[in-house]
């Protein structure tokens, strides 16, 4: 029987695209590549296209091994614009630092489609596919800068702690393969569903807690992600930020929600503690950084605490708050990112000191910069706001604790948004040049910015969208 | 066309908050066009408003089933917010005012603020508020129309302390906020409540759940609710006793004193209480009390309106005590009489000001009115609408203020309330005296050698003569043979009061006696002599009324002794136990305990890995220690 492929056409599309741009850097001469990026871009968005088209085609392939369903097709979207916008922002920087425009943008096609694959799988080998054609085009993506040391350096640190973790993922998989005879997730949670749990299995659940743990920066696997951080080329951090850490999370999701909802009081706990330390140690260490990308890099972290507190309590509302806020996060995170990597592009420096009077040499990039970090602050009327508020409302009967940690730690991260802000506003620059702002750069700044503004003014529509995806999600 | 402005209402908000968008970001180095942009906005939004409120009063359904559409804004258990327009006759022809006096008073602006540093600045300001004042009047839902009601609010600090270079502007546009903002307090409370006894803040469900209360709450919360609610109304209609702002709110450019503090933001007011009557219309002590607010503060302002020499504060106390009409007539449950006096007021007291504020453009900023005179004969067309504008508010038929005020004094007497209309019928006569007053002390007499008047341009003129007119045939819509107004805006059921000649007559001498009056103290005798003798003779009276009662000396003094105080009292524990202990504290350990966690973060792999899987060996022991029994107990709860 030949599987219904129409249902994976944004998948085909992304791998003959990734294939395509390679192709085209052979053909185009080297001086004329830099249009690359805008096709990129664009063909980015024509596949963002086709998995709207198909939103409400849902079904299985291969015996229910990859499911299309709406919580996938948002996550995809989430990706694709994740990608989009990412791209649109690096050209510059791809041109005057990396050089190599086709592997790169082929590269982070490739890293994109894995993200694809990771929220669509539904059974554990599928899924490490993903898991590991995204790592790897990291890894690479991540010492693009090849003739400089920091950036070998953090490649280098993530493939040994990238496979050490992926190491661990795999052995918690086999475990609980072991235990339940099935690689199918939906199978796993009917098993589980009836089954008391044995410590052999929940040896296996404490690995995939590290393994994925690692993949979203969650303390105490976070130690990586700001080295890395702050050695990947600047838009790469972006891209590992944000999609990296949404599709690890969409599969984080369907393995507990999902395959071990059965056994759920058993490990809600764990996250909620988990949760915890990460926007605790997350939010404090990013209080000393004086490197804009380490203090994101430490923000991020505390980020992911903040969407793990949705994966809490197992529910529609906490799913749906996870899904609001991985949307909303991309935008923020892109935002200050773009700032960051155009700052570095035509000053060199990712110093928060350096960016004294930003205000005045580039209004855009500085307002671009405190919108998205007080929306990740969650002040409203911004997006983050209204994503806080999704994702706290559902553990605060269980959970009070844990949603006081949270606002505490919010109030504790306004202080380094903020330092950062005063240092574009009120410090007298040092060099007061105007900054200019190139027209791809400028889109993704005002696209993230004014997406940031809206949802946090009218969240309805995408809270509605991401609603059904959450329930389409519970059906299964 | 009418169907189409009808279902989409929305857009007369929206285009005013485009223009304010568009001269903010696009046109702001361009003086002209950002005033076109916004006069454009607002013209604009004025059509469809006359369109869709066209609609509105041919189809008699509205008055029983106003047409309501809106969007989901959020939600969640419990709490549905949404954003939408009602429309029925009083938001229509709220709508219709609000755009067609806001159009003309933006065109007058445009040659009032000429050579003016800041004039785009201006423009996008009266944009914004043109665009809160709209969203506010099409609001199918308090919580939207409180974040209007803030919006205006706001924008009518900014407007106020415009000329920002001036201290006394800064103090008035602060004073102003904040004396709003004390009253918001108590509206977004009552609002609050509303919320969680009843569940909704739509104001046709409300209704429909308030008009049998009792399954929800009881009498006395309700009684506290409507109080609550009524707070915010006090503030921003510069009610006694919170009316101490207004008179200072004259620091801000004349139009914007048209606008905002004459003919709409003020009586937003007297819409919020007649939007949610159905709630005070259930609690009668609240009824009294506004009656009671509304005609004290008409009285108490008119009086003090006799003494005062600055033209625009004559009328701004004016128009504290035109409000108090308002207020009263609410009171006494007649949303007719209510809505009526302030359709008719929006255009002789914008008009008024209008006026006020060509005499200063010619005058350069004098504003005593004793030192002006004469000035009809260099200003003809600003002088004789000025003079249809006192003929209307004195209540001089067929001017319009005349058969608004016959509707209040009619609705107080029908109602039993005498002491109330005895009431009204004082402030008729003194308002008829202080308007008259201005008008022969400015107009008429011997013209001052020292000024220079000139008349002023066409741009402002013609506002004039559109709102003169206005004024002049605006009360013929709802006479007691022709009561039109009457069967279209009303709270429970049309009321057919027939004429009541006496009153009628009544109100018609009272005028006429304090235009006479004016006549003989001011204009009739050159020297004024009986003027001062008067003032003379009731030397205290004069005093207190001058001095606007000491209310605000009373409050600083209130200020200064009380706050102030406790104030000191809180800086003490601020910087020595907030600052100190907490704070200072607080923020040490935390930057401590960051610089701590920072140290762990060595840059060698090794430690990395290490941290790895103790953290897998943590994650381990938590969940061996965490077994449901006892995580249920750790959490206090059980899924």
């Amino acid at each position: 029987m030949i599987p219904d492929l129409s249902l994976i056409v944004p998948e085909l599309a992304m791998a003959v695209l990734g294939l395509m741009v390679l192709i085209f850097g052979l053909i185009i001469p080297r001086g004329s590549r830099h249009g690359l990026g805008w096709f990129a871009a664009l063909a980015l968005l024509g596949v963002t296209g086709l998995v709207l088209a198909g939103w409400n085609n849902g079904g299985n392939l291969y015996g229910n091994l990859y499911v299309v369903d709406q919580f996938s097709q948002f996550f995809k979207i989430t990706f694709l614009l994740a990608a989009f916008l990412v791209v649109l922002g690096s050209m510059r920087y791809v041109d005057r630092h990396l050089g190599g425009q086709s592997e790169y943008y082929s590269i982070l096609i490739f890293a994109t489609l894995g993200m694809m694959v990771m929220s669509s799988a539904n059974d554990f080998m599928t899924m490490y596919l993903g898991l590991e054609l995204m790592t790897i085009s990291f890894i690479i993506l991540v010492c693009f800068r090849r003739l400089e040391a920091k950036s070998l350096e953090s490649g280098m640190k993530y493939v040994l702690l990238a496979g050490m973790s992926s190491a661990v993922l795999l052995y918690g998989l086999s475990l609980v393969y072991g235990i339940t005879g099935t690689v199918v997730i939906s199978e796993v949670g009917k098993i589980l569903a009836m089954r008391a749990p044995l410590p052999l299995l929940m040896l296996g659940v404490v690995m995939l807690v590290a393994g994925l743990g690692f993949k979203i920066s969650a303390v105490p696997f976070h130690m990586w992600s700001p080295d890395i951080y702050e050695g990947a080329p600047t838009p790469i951090t972006a891209f590992l930020a944000v999609g990296s850490k949404a599709a690890s999370f969409a599969i984080l999701i369907r393995i507990f929600v999902v395959g071990m909802f059965g056994i759920s009081l058993n490990w809600e706990l764990l996250l909620a503690i988990l949760a915890a330390v990460t926007i605790i140690v997350g939010n404090l260490v990013a209080i000393p950084q004086t490197n804009i990308k380490r203090l994101l890099a430490y923000s991020s972290i505390a980020q992911a605490g903040y969407i793990l507190v949705g994966l809490v309590t197992a529910s529609q509302d906490g799913v749906k708050g996870v899904l609001f806020y991985a949307f909303l996060y991309v935008f923020a995170t892109v935002g200050a990112f773009t700032v960051a990597s155009h700052f570095y592009n035509v000053t060199g420096s990712d110093e928060i000191k350096d960016y004294a009077g930003l205000a005045q040499r580039s209004p855009l990039m500085a307002a671009v910069m405190v919108v998205a970090m007080l929306s990740m602050a969650g002040i409203p009327p911004l997006a983050g706001f209204v994503g806080k508020f999704y994702l706290f409302m559902t553990i605060v009967e269980n959970y009070l604790w844990l949603a006081f940690i949270g606002l505490i730690m919010s109030m504790v991260s306004v202080y380094y948004y903020l330092r950062v802000a005063l240092v574009m506003y009120r410090n007298d620059p040092l060099d007061s040049t105007p900054i200019a702002v190139s027209a791809p750069v400028t889109v993704t700044l005002v696209v993230a910015m004014a997406v940031t503004l809206f949802l946090g003014i009218y969240p309805g529509p995408v809270a509605e969208v991401v609603n059904n995806a959450a329930h389409s999600f519970f059906m299964h | 066309m009418v169907e189409f402005a009808m279902h989409n209402a929305w857009l007369v908000p929206l285009l005013p908050a485009l223009s304010f968008l568009i001269i903010i970001f696009l046109t702001k180095p361009w003086k002209k066009l950002s005033a076109l942009v916004c006069v454009a906005g607002m013209v604009l939004s004025c059509v469809i408003a006359t369109l869709a409120a066209y609609g509105v009063f041919t189809n008699h359904e509205f008055t029983e089933k106003p047409l309501v559409y809106s969007v989901r804004w959020f939600s969640m258990a419990g709490l549905n917010i949404d954003v939408g327009v009602q429309l029925d006759p009083t938001s229509a022809m709220m709508m219709f005012m609000v755009t067609l006096v806001a159009s003309l008073i933006f065109i007058y602006a445009t040659g009032y603020m000429e050579g003016d540093p800041g004039y785009s600045v201006f423009f996008s300001y009266l944009s914004l508020f043109g665009a809160s004042m709209l969203l506010l009047v099409v609001s199918s839902n308090l919580l939207q129309m409180f974040v209007a009601w803030e919006l205006v609010g706001l924008c009518s600090y900014l407007l106020i302390g415009f000329y920002s270079h001036k201290i006394s502007a800064r103090e008035a546009a602060k004073k102003a906020f904040i004396t709003c903002r004390v009253a918001d307090f108590g509206l977004l409370l009552g609002l609050l409540s509303l919320q969680i006894v009843f569940g909704t803040l739509n104001l046709t469900e409300l209704a429909e759940k308030i008009s049998h209360f009792e399954q929800y709450t009881t009498m006395g919360i309700l009684t506290l609710i409507a109080l609550l609610v009524f707070a915010g109304p006090i503030g921003k209609s510069g009610q006694f006793p919170l009316h101490v702002w207004l008179p200072d709110a004259m620091e801000g450019p004349t139009p914007v004193s048209a606008l905002i503090h004459a003919a709409t933001m003020v009586v937003a007011g007297v819409y919020l209480v007649g939007r949610t009557l159905f709630l005070f219309h259930e609690v009668p002590t609240a009824m009294e009390l506004v009656a009671v607010t509304g005609g004290f503060t008409a009285l108490f302002a008119a009086s003090i309106a006799i003494t005062q020499r600055e033209i625009k504060r004559i009328l701004a106390y004016s128009t504290v005590s035109q409000i108090g009409y308002m207020m009263l007539a609410l009171g006494l449950g007649s949303l007719t009489a209510s809505m009526f006096h302030l359709w008719t007021h929006a255009f002789f007291k914008a008009l008024m000001f209008l006026c006020a504020g060509s005499v200063l453009h010619a005058l350069h900023h004098k504003a005593d009115v004793w030192e002006m005179g004469g000035l009809i004969k260099k200003m003809p067309i600003t002088g004789w609408t000025f003079v249809v504008g006192g003929l209307a508010i004195a209540g001089v038929p067929p001017f319009a203020g005349f058969w608004s005020k016959d509707e209040i004094l009619l609705a107080a007497f029908d109602t039993g309330h005498y002491v109330l209309f005895g009431m009204a019928a004082l402030t008729a006569f003194m308002t008829a005296f202080y308007m008259w007053r201005l008008i022969f002390l400015a107009l008429f007499g011997d013209e001052k050698p020292e000024n220079h008047p000139h008349e002023s341009p066409l741009n402002m003129t013609l506002p004039l003569i559109a709102l003169a007119v206005l004024s002049a045939v605006g009360g013929l819509v709802g006479t007691p043979w022709a009561p039109f107004w009457q069967e279209w805006i009303f709270f429970g059921h049309p009321h057919h009061a027939d004429p009541n000649y006496l009153i009628m007559i009544g109100s018609v001498v009272l005028a006429l006696a304090g235009i006479y009056l004016a006549y003989n103290l001011y204009c009739a005798d050159k020297t004024r002599a009986k003027a001062h003798a008067l003032a003379e003779r009731y030397r205290f009276f004069w005093t207190v009324s001058y001095n606007k009662y000491y209310i605000d000396e009373i409050y600083l003094w209130f200020n200064h002794t009380f706050i102030d105080g406790a104030a000191r009292l809180f800086y003490l524990f601020d910087i020595y136990v907030v600052d100190g202990v907490f704070v200072n504290g607080i923020a040490a350990i935390t930057r401590l305990s960051g610089e701590g966690l920072r140290v762990t973060q060595t840059g060698r792999l090794q430690n990395y890995a290490l941290v790895f899987f103790l953290g897998v060996l943590a994650v381990a022991v938590v969940l061996a220690f965490t077994d449901p029994s006892t995580a249920a107990g750790l959490t206090g709860g059980v899924k």
